[in-house]
């Protein structure tokens, strides 16, 4: 009787591991009152980069106080097929790319000249909506971070707006400033910090769909029906530079045709929030939990 | 005061006793570490847990921690091996003294200044003291390899039941000879690397730069490192397996040069990666790996036949199911060897398709992805070796009846369960999407923490139950303080 409890018991976990998950359950809809249009400006100077506070020095630029938007993304596809800056090919979206060096180390793989996915348009966690013409965003989702994008889709919309992505080093001085902190508001990490895996916010559950994406720049120290959170910028006033999504960063290295990603997202426990901390993947990889913001050269003193 | 010494010197002086000890402590600190990551910091217990020890948790010394952790719980488990090593293999008692003194000391040393430095403030002393425990090990690794010395004539094996070379040199010897001395010299790889720690060499963890084309010699040195003292642990216990079960005939015969050529030929490949060697030090792996693999399956195959022959004496043409049954009759002595066969599953099988199929699916994925899967993986390795250890402690203290049977196949569904579970975890990618995955998380998380928690049940169970006996005047303690495992083998 025992074991037949026992093994009844078991079948129950893994029916429950069976439940298909509703992608599009109602999200709560909030606006932050941040302006995702708002960039940030970084001095030049001296700055400690990496876990083990290597000095390093960076030149004056700009960077995004927010990750790129749905809204702002689905903006861009529009205006980048208009233009025939980008393809609608059989269910992804993909422009052109100039390609890279290709130096033959043990891994590496071509990144020719050639057209790339930019988003996928047939993924059922895909937040934009294409009807043939224009480009919308699923109601909801507008002020949340763009993903379900690739490297080559963020690097695509930098520079269709005139930016770039940032390099690493660039990403990580926006993110700290000149002291040696963890994480982008201090020294330890709260729920009410940032948007991190079980992290409690008001767009999880995580007996159904999990975590998902919170509007950028919700982390401001408001209350939202009663869900208090605190002000995270980072020293130079950016929001989610840790958890909610990683964020694609520009550098392309030698011998790898990986790209890096920073930040940490919705789906990382809160070690990956460590600012130093380095994720990485091929420029065509995309999910639920990458997005990217952009930065432009020289704009600051 | 009596009272105190007598319990003391079984605790400490007896192999049994040491045994024990041993478990305790890493029990003890797996239970308290274990609520600091995973499920328990999610549910907040984590964050309660460093409060209430007052523990100094800065963010950048996160991997510095992980490692000194890694270092305290394995060398607590190698001093398990070293006794039942001691307890089983022929040596001069002065040798066996002095290597269970010095170890036993060497592993509290390091795990009382281990932890006491990377969770509690950072004191260079009692960092000097930690690494002053890791010399009191390697010293007491170096008092074994002499000991092991397998061409002195006292120690040559007259039995042709078993491996021996044409003039008697005991193969099983020489096996435990070459991995206790391979291993001294592997421990040297972190060993150099921690030497440079501040002054050219930083703490990370392998994990985290696998797919780097820019890693040091000293990167490279730490990951052969601690790779290949996993494999030379899993190695060392499956030698211990055989010599406690007793193996011995064609098989035995066999099985032996394979494991000291596998052992070596793995050694060579794993500290080749430091060399100019290091673009085929893979290949070279692959190629050692293999006969110690094949060994371990020789030792598996003459065990389950012998144990289903044993069990079925009695009838005089046992048919498959009464083989079966036989086979399954004691879950102590079926565990280990089915743990070696499931160990295929969890991390061998993992591993190979992994490499196979690196480029096309792994590293399309993102890295944290693939570092679940690597992260795992040796997990996995470990487990398998903890749930060995104790499977062999529940036989040394002489388990019986209906006990017998809830402790071992407890250890064995328990510990499988949660181990199957992490293994579809890692793979998870394969066949769900991150976005639809979180219901089959949840129910492989509670698979885990069903058969994790079931395990450490058992385990306290037991811990228990001795702590208890303890204190009986007659309790078994007493009779363990004088028995010795090489009396205890297989018939």
């Amino acid at each position: 009787m025992k074991r037949l409890l026992l093994i009844a018991a078991l079948f129950t976990i893994l029916l429950a591991a069976c439940t298909p998950v509703d992608l599009n359950a109602a999200v709560p809809a909030y606006d932050t009152g941040v302006d995702p249009q708002s960039w940030a400006q970084i001095p030049t100077g001296e700055f400690y980069f990496g876990q083990h506070d290597e000095v390093q020095t960076s030149p004056a630029y700009e960077i995004m106080i927010t990750n790129v938007t749905a809204a702002q993304y689905a903006a861009f596809l529009n205006a980048a097929l208009a233009e025939g800056v980008v393809q609608v090919d059989e269910n992804q979206i993909s422009g052109y790319y100039p390609g890279d060096e290709f130096h033959a180390y043990k891994h590496e793989e071509r990144i020719d000249p050639g057209n790339y996915i930019y988003t996928p348009l047939d993924d059922p966690s895909q937040r934009i909506r294409f009807d043939g013409t224009d480009f919308s965003v699923q109601p909801g989702y507008e002020n949340h971070p763009m993903t379900m994008v690739s490297w080559f889709g963020a690097r695509g919309y930098c520079e269709f707006n005139g930016g770039r992505l940032p390099s690493e080093l660039e990403w990580e001085k926006a993110a700290r400033g000149t002291d040696t902190r963890p994480f982008p508001w201090g020294d330890e990490v709260s729920h009410g910090n940032a948007n991190y895996y079980a992290s409690r916010d008001p767009f999880e559950d995580m007996d159904t769909f999990g975590s998902r994406t919170s509007p950028v720049g919700f982390y401001n120290g408001q209350t939202y029906d009663g869900y208090p959170t605190l002000d995270s910028t980072s020293p130079y006033g950016l929001y989610d530079m840790a958890g909610n999504v990683w964020q694609w960063t520009g550098d392309v290295y030698e011998g790898m045709h990986y790209r890096f990603m920073r930040g940490g997202s919705k789906d990382s426990y809160t070690m990956d929030l460590r600012i130093w901390v380095r994720n990485n993947a091929a420029p065509t990889y995309f999910s639920p939990g990458v997005g990217f913001r952009c930065a432009r050269s020289g704009q600051s003193e | 005061m009596q009272w105190f010494s007598k319990r003391f010197n079984y605790l400490f002086s007896s192999t049994k006793g040491l045994i024990l000890v041993a478990i305790a402590l890493i029990a003890l600190v797996t239970a308290t570490w274990g609520m600091l990551s995973g499920p328990m910091a999610e549910m907040g217990i984590g964050p309660a847990v460093t409060r209430f020890l007052r523990m100094d948790m800065v963010q950048a010394e996160r991997e510095g921690r992980i490692v000194t952790l890694y270092h305290v719980i394995a060398m607590a488990v190698v001093a398990i091996e070293v006794y039942m090593i001691t307890g089983l293999i022929k040596m001069k008692p002065i040798y066996k003294t002095a290597i269970n003194a010095t170890i036993t000391i060497g592993y509290i040393v390091t795990m009382i200044s281990g932890l006491g430095f990377a969770y509690f403030g950072h004191s260079g002393a009692l960092h000097g003291i930690y690494i002053s425990g890791l010399t009191l090990i390697f010293f007491a690794g170096l008092l074994l390899v002499i000991a092991l010395w397998p061409w002195r004539k006292e120690y040559h094996q007259a039995d042709q039941a078993y491996a021996r070379t044409k003039g008697g040199v005991d193969l099983e010897r020489t096996a435990f000879f070459v991995t206790a001395l391979t291993t001294l010299i592997s421990s040297l790889f972190g060993a150099v690397a921690g030497a440079y720690f501040g002054s050219g060499f930083q703490v990370f963890l392998a994990e985290n730069v696998i797919r780097y084309t820019d890693k040091t010699v000293l990167q490279y040195s730490v990951i052969g490192h601690l790779h290949i003292m996993l494999a030379l642990i899993a190695i060392m216990i499956t030698l211990i397996v055989g010599r406690w079960l007793n193996f011995k005939g064609i098989l035995h015969k066999i099985a032996m040069p394979l494991m000291i050529l596998g052992t070596f030929v793995l050694n060579i490949g794993v500290w080749g990666v430091v060399t100019p060697f290091q673009p085929i030090a893979h290949m070279i792996i692959y190629v050692g790996a293999t006969p110690s693999m094949l060994a371990a399956l020789l030792l598996l195959i003459w065990s389950w036949g012998k144990l289903s022959r044993d069990h079925t004496a009695h009838i005089a043409k046992p048919n498959f199911l009464q083989k079966v049954s036989g086979l399954l009759r004691d879950p102590l002595k079926f565990g280990p060897t089915w743990q070696m066969l499931f160990m295929n599953f969890t991390t061998s099988g993992i591993g190979i398709f992994m490499a196979v199929r690196l480029d096309e699916i792994f590293r399309v994925w993102p890295a944290r992805e693939e570092r679940i899967e690597l992260t795992g993986h040796w997990h996995a390795l470990s487990a398998i070796i903890a749930t060995i250890i104790l499977l062999y402690y529940g036989d040394i203290v002489d388990l019986r009846g209906k006990w017998r049977q809830i402790y071992g196949w407890g250890i064995l569904i328990a510990s499988d369960i949660a181990l199957a579970a992490v293994t579809v975890f890692e793979m998870k990618r394969l066949f769900i999407s991150e976005a639809e995955q979180q219901p089959l998380v949840n129910g492989l998380m509670y698979a885990m923490d069903i058969g994790l928690g079931l395990l450490l049940v058992l385990l306290a169970g037991m811990l228990v139950w001795r702590l208890i006996d303890l204190f009986k005047s007659k309790g078994r303690w007493t009779e363990e303080r004088k028995q010795e495992l090489s009396q205890e083998v297989n018939p």
